[in-house]
């Protein structure tokens, strides 16, 4: 092992967590001392309620939020970027996040709410969006920017749905609109959140236990099958399972972009790219990315706040860029 | 061990690249394959691990069809060299080879201590334990091919099947990996089948070759003498050839007619 991979992962990455959830915690138009966020966290009553109720009812379920989406776009574009062999896949630009987003918008304009419609439709609007880029993307072998390119036109043609189920239904279609194409925390019901959370908590799982069988596929599905892989049982957990995280992801928080691009990246860049390290740190970095993106979205322009997707575009897209420059996209 | 009978492939409408073979590959040999570019070799290959399936007739590993083995259990029959290339994911070299292990151990919980003691020996045996913590992203094409060499040791199959693994190696290397699986071939019986362009390394490490015509029709097998004559070798590749005994094995030596140059022209200069 290199000196950087002794690095302890889980403990570095948990750090930097809960550093995230308590600048997450701490950010807010209503400023308050840690030390009075800590006594509150640990249930200490000498407080102002309404302080209690700020910090417990508004900013911890939005943390909690912040950091689910979060962490099932890291994994998720971890996970994408090693089945597809291709460095610059994430769950927004191949287009899956938009197909999610129809397939919940499709589900809410037909009236079902319960908490598990919206995110088991966006997993099939996100499952059809990714059917189709594979199949663009076995049939160009060896090019990696087609694959993107199809992606990106899945994603505008789903938006382009979007937007019209959304201008023809009666509820406010601006502000619904803006939740769903930029990626915002602020409008999710937070009734959906046990049930996305254990949605993507089983993705996760599946998607983590096939750790060895992506890291077999990352190099070629005829190596992958004479190292021992069943490539076609692998590769479909492996795209349920991350359809099933974005899903989750874009059911609660609409379109957040680049996460998936750049948290991998990282990881694999500290901590190399065996999946069995790479998913679970990218998911704890995910997390923390995605709420320090939430504390600075809602502190900019405070008390407006900034969809978190503006946040993670400005800093993602230039960082796509850079690593399109990069000769056939090093991983 | 592998036994082929009239194997018939095409790719979709186009013309056979294998046409009616049958071969049966002997337990504990290294058979050769040569023949044009084009003719098949891969592709038969590919069809003995099952990569493929036949358009007429059938592969038995061990009596039993290939294609009715699950690829775990393949896997630990059989080990194949491909041509390395270039991989995006800068895994270590000892991550790459200890890939090889997943047949034996797939599970999550990674690599135990008899797996680990694989990679190892699967890296010294082809002298890259040196590299073992360097990513392969950053490493030159013959260091690769060993790396690729390692992984498919380290699956510890009976069976190993080569496809122009040292095509792109220099000589050294070339001769430490044909020194290698002679030494796989004597010490620990294993069966290996290599695909090469090297009529000489052929004849020299191989119990029997192959030779295919440019249609995929075997023209010959046999022992290196029997295979590589004159005739033979200008009915596969439509070139003339000398073919002597080498001094030092007694095996025959491929020696192409090369085209002459003018030595008054060449004074001149």
């Amino acid at each position: 092992m290199t000196p950087q991979r002794r690095l302890p992962w889980a403990a570095v990455l948990s750090a930097l967590l809960l550093a995230g959830l308590g600048f997450s915690l701490w950010a807010g138009s209503l400023r308050l001392s840690w030390g009075e966020i800590g006594g509150i966290l640990l249930g200490n009553g000498r407080t102002d309620p309404t302080h209690v109720a700020i910090v417990l009812r508004v900013r911890l379920p939005r943390a909690a939020l912040a950091a689910l989406v979060g962490a099932g776009l890291g994994a998720a574009g971890g996970a994408f970027q090693g089945l597809l062999r291709n460095p610059l896949a994430d769950p927004y630009i191949l287009g899956v996040s938009g197909g999610a987003a129809l397939g919940a918008v499709a589900a809410l304009s037909l009236g079902l709410t319960t908490p598990l419609a919206v995110p088991a439709a966006a997993f099939l609007g996100a499952v059809a969006a990714l059917g189709f880029v594979y199949v663009v993307a076995r049939a160009h072998r060896g090019s990696p920017h087609t694959l993107i390119l199809s992606g990106v036109m899945v994603g505008s043609f789903c938006s382009a749905l979007l937007l019209f189920l959304l201008w023809t239904s009666p509820s406010d279609p601006v502000r619904t609109a803006i939740f769903w194409l930029a990626g915002d925390l602020s409008g999710a019901s937070p009734g959906w959140l046990p049930a996305a959370g254990l949605w993507a908590g089983v993705a996760f799982l599946v998607l983590w236990l096939q750790a060895p069988a992506l890291d077999l596929l990352t190099q070629g599905e005829e190596t992958a099958a004479d190292l021992g892989l069943d490539v076609g049982r692998a590769r479909l957990l492996l795209l349920g399972a991350a359809g099933g995280l974005t899903a989750a992801a874009v059911a609660l928080a609409g379109l957040v972009g680049f996460v998936g691009l750049v948290v991998p990246h990282a990881v694999r860049l500290v901590w190399g790219p065996g999946h069995r390290r790479l998913l679970p740190a990218s998911a704890l970095l995910g997390a923390a990315f995605l709420l320090g993106a939430d504390a600075v979205a809602r502190t900019v322009l405070a008390p407006a706040e900034v969809p978190v997707g503006v946040v993670t575009a400005l800093v993602g897209a230039p960082f796509f860029l850079y690593l399109l420059r990069q000769k056939d996209g090093r991983a | 061990m592998i036994r082929i009978e009239e194997l018939t492939f095409r790719f979709g409408d186009g013309p056979p690249v294998l046409r009616r073979l049958s071969l049966e590959v002997r337990r504990g040999e290294i058979l050769g394959v040569l023949g044009p570019n084009g003719c098949g070799k891969s592709t038969l290959l590919r069809l003995m691990r099952g990569a493929l399936t036949p358009g007429g007739g059938r592969v038995l590993l061990d009596g039993r069809p290939v294609h009715r083995y699950r690829r775990r259990e393949l896997a630990r029959w059989m080990a194949v060299v491909p041509q390395a290339t270039a991989t995006p994911f800068p895994y270590t070299a000892w991550e790459f080879v200890a890939m090889g292990r997943f047949a034996h151990a797939p599970g999550i919980g990674g690599p135990r201590r008899g797996d680990r003691a694989a990679v190892d020996k699967a890296l010294t045996l082809t002298d890259t334990l040196h590299l073992a913590r360097r990513p392969v992203t950053r490493l030159s094409g013959g260091e690769l091919q060993r790396v690729v060499l390692a992984r498919a040791l380290a699956q510890e199959t009976p069976i190993l099947l080569l496809d122009e693994a040292t095509s792109h190696l220099d000589i050294r290397h070339r001769l430490g990996i044909a020194e290698l699986l002679v030494r796989l071939h004597r010490d620990e019986d294993r069966t290996i089948v290599h695909v090469t362009h090297d009529f000489d390394l052929a004849a020299a490490i191989s119990d029997r070759l192959l030779l295919l015509s440019p249609g995929g029709e075997p023209l010959a097998v046999g022992t290196p003498w029997q295979v590589l004559t004159p005739a033979r070798i200008r009915e596969a590749f439509s070139v003339i050839v000398r073919v002597e005994p080498d001094p030092a094995t007694g095996r025959p030596r491929v020696l192409p007619v090369l085209p002459a140059r003018d030595p008054a022209l060449e004074g001149s200069r």
